[in-house]
């Protein structure tokens, strides 16, 4: 078991002639993903890495069957990407690009509303059912099969924290990188439900950062509808205010967003919060064993 | 990406938002000269990105058309501090002169991205000319708020709402009103993410003006608005920052001495963090990017080493797409070609990792390895502490060339 990608995910890439869609739909099909087909316009009818290219995502749908999308388009075109793929019904699109104006985002939210579409990021990693699937550039190869679930607004910050866990024997079902920008489709709540209603996941990691209101609200959440053990980690403990710190999206603005409050909110809510990005795993470990106990 | 005042208030002038006359001007003489067809009682304003400007001394209400060049003689070249530049303040290099108004009452006007309702949120309140976190702290009760469709703009009942929220009446109301729709036309014109009009002013005549204009622009969004990207004020940011951007790095100086170097920008916060877990003060942030080559590492290092304060560097990669054997050849490419001569801990994980440690160790150069971020930092702060900062020996059995 796993959570929004399994064997059953059948891949659509949007962009799969570019360099960055070729590698990593190179690198999914490695992992065991079905790969079915890619998106560039103008080169419908031809084949890349193997696969049917369609210059529509709605032939590709069409033709393929294709319940996933993944996006590595330039960020002036990815909005309307990420609408393309939600007009053809895709049910889980994710998109890689970052840089997307804000506005364009907006929009493209706004046209999901009332859709059965998912929308994970944008400017994420992606996600990957270990030893199942992957959908985006999360290395497949510092993964392991197990019952942890992940769920992050970084990238490599995910990768560190799968790491630790992996090493320590403790495996993952799904790893799920949300993106760090100020608009994003999926948020921590949405993942944290479909952990809780994953019966293969035992404990969850959440990985914030400073910025916005996001790991308050899924404090709340927590309190209210998480029995399974949840471990955070808030990243900019020491970022300084009013500075944008890499994610357009981790932000201290109006003495809001800071790290302090997030950790703080997370603890009141019942969260073992780790302090040192070195702990994340260690403290997995310990949750999972208090909770067995 | 910030812009000044006067070109802020251009931007909503152009789209029929109410703005005093005025002029920008960049030495005393102008400022006279602009003052005297202002009809001499002016306010100069000095032009600078951060807020708190009149209580620091950078606005100044004069009378006459010498008073003005006075002032702005003065102001000119000052460096002004206020509440948001940081003690170092910012230096002034062009004043807006502005005709001086009769007010009769100062509102707040505020448009911005709700990040959690995913829309823009327009905000008022007749509490103008105040500082407005302080008033959503203390009395959220005067702050007004209406959500816009991104697919309808601002409704005109919408913006009459917040006219009347506000206080005003009768043909006032509906100016603020035709205002405030101008505003959030301006809005999504210019893909801004934030205007802020404080105060937003009523004048004896009954008139509705924009007396101050904050207006953030979405850097992800300038590439379909060349002319708004020239309005970047370079003297307005940090140089090392400016340049870490033209090599595609994120680079924010901070004040400790542990120069970091990292990909991912949650990893490099969290570098950070740790890095004053175990007792040290990281130097910066610095994010190479997900796809680092060995070109930008030695931009990486270039930029970690202008800064005296840096005693040790800790480079914590985390390689996905980015291969370790790759970062390992540019670490030795770059610190042989610049001579690094402070104590360098390298933390890798990921993709070929045994074949980049491997490089590093055959290098014959002096680096401290590390198999967790935890190691990394204890090892980095003890070095940038120890007295003696250990050089590199150079490369044995090799030319400088």
């Amino acid at each position: 078991m796993a959570v929004l990608i399994d064997p059953q995910t059948r891949l659509v890439v949007q962009g799969l002639t570019g360099r960055e869609g070729s590698f990593h739909a190179r690198q999914a099909a490695e992992y065991g993903t079905t790969v079915v087909g890619g998106v560039t316009p103008g080169k419908g009818g031809s084949t890349h890495e193997g696969v049917p290219v369609f210059n529509t995502v709605e032939s590709a749908v069409r033709e393929t069957g294709a319940n996933a999308s993944v996006i590595f388009v330039p960020p002036a075109v990815a909005a309307d990407a990420v609408m393309e793929a939600a007009d053809a019904g895709v049910a889980l699109i994710v998109c890689i690009t970052e840089g997307i104006p804000t506005l364009d985002m907006m929009r493209a939210l706004r046209f999901l509303d009332g859709r059965d579409s998912r929308l994970i990021g944008p400017n994420c990693p992606g996600l990957i059912s270990a030893g199942q699937a992957k959908v985006g550039i999360i290395p497949g190869h510092i993964c392991l099969e197990g019952r942890v679930g992940v769920v992050s607004k970084s990238g490599t910050l995910t990768y560190e924290a799968i790491h630790q866990l992996t090493l320590l024997g403790l495996g993952q079902t799904t790893c799920i990188g949300i993106g760090g920008d100020p608009l994003i489709g999926t948020s921590f709540i949405d993942t944290l439900r479909l952990f809780e209603q994953d019966a293969a996941t035992e404990a969850v990691v959440l990985i914030g950062e400073i910025g916005g209101t996001a790991e308050e609200d899924a404090a709340a959440f927590i309190r209210d509808h998480v029995r399974k053990p949840v471990v955070g980690f808030i990243a900019g403990q020491t970022a300084p205010p009013g500075r944008r710190m890499g994610h357009a999206g981790a932000i201290i603005s109006g003495g809001k967003g800071t790290a302090a409050e997030k950790m703080a909110a997370l603890l009141a809510a019942g969260v073992r919060v780790v302090q040192s990005p070195s702990d994340i795993g260690t403290a997995v470990a310990a949750a999972i064993a208090s909770d067995a106990a | 990406m910030k812009i000044h005042e006067y070109q802020g208030k251009a931007l909503l002038a152009r789209h029929g938002v109410g703005i005093p006359q005025g002029e920008a001007v960049s030495s005393a003489a102008e400022a006279g000269d602009a003052a005297r067809r202002l009809g001499g009682r002016v306010v100069v304003k000095a032009q600078i990105h951060a807020g708190g400007r009149g209580k620091g001394g950078g606005v100044k209400l004069v009378e006459t058309a010498e008073d003005a060049a006075r002032i702005a003689g003065e102001m000119l070249g000052m460096t002004l501090v206020t509440a948001q530049t940081g003690p170092g303040g910012q230096r002034v290099s062009r004043l807006l002169v502005e005709e001086g108004l009769d007010i009769a009452s100062e509102l707040y006007l505020g448009l911005l991205i709700d990040r959690a309702a995913q829309r823009p949120l327009m905000m008022a309140s007749a509490a103008g000319g105040m500082d407005i976190e302080q008033v959503a702290a203390q009395t959220p009760e005067l702050i007004h708020k209406v959500h816009i469709d991104p697919g309808i703009g601002l409704a005109a009942f919408q913006a009459r709402r917040l006219a009347y929220a506000v206080g005003l009446t009768g043909p006032v109301a509906r100016k603020a009103a035709a205002l405030m729709q101008s505003v959030a036309t301006v809005f999504h014109a210019v893909d801004a993410s934030l205007i802020e009009i404080n105060p937003l002013v009523v004048t004896g005549a009954g008139d509705v003006l924009a007396l101050d204009a904050k207006v953030t622009l979405d850097d992800n969004a300038l590439f379909r608005h060349p002319a708004l990207g020239e309005l970047r004020d370079l003297a307005e940011e940090e140089e090392l920052e400016v340049e870490a951007s033209q090599h595609g790095l994120n680079y924010i100086r901070l004040d400790g001495t542990i120069g970091c170097m990292v990909n991912g920008a949650g990893l490099a916060m969290a570098t950070m963090d740790i890095i004053k877990l175990a007792g040290g003060e990281p130097a910066n942030f610095l994010d190479v990017g997900g796809g680092a080559n060995a070109e930008q590492i030695r931009n990486a290092f270039r930029l970690l080493l202008s800064d005296t304060k840096v005693r040790a560097v800790l480079i914590n990669i985390f390689g996905g797409i980015l291969r370790c054997d790759v970062l390992a050849d540019g670490v030795i490419a770059a610190v042989t070609e610049l001579g690094v001569r402070v104590p360098v801990v390298i933390r890798m994980e990921g993709t070929n990792v045994d074949e980049g440690r491997r490089i590093l160790r055959d290098s014959g150069l002096n680096f401290t390895t590390a198999d967790s971020m935890g190691e990394a930092a204890q090892r980095v702060v003890e070095l940038a502490a120890s007295k003696s900062t250990p050089v590199p020996p150079s490369r044995p059995g090799r030319g400088s060339g």
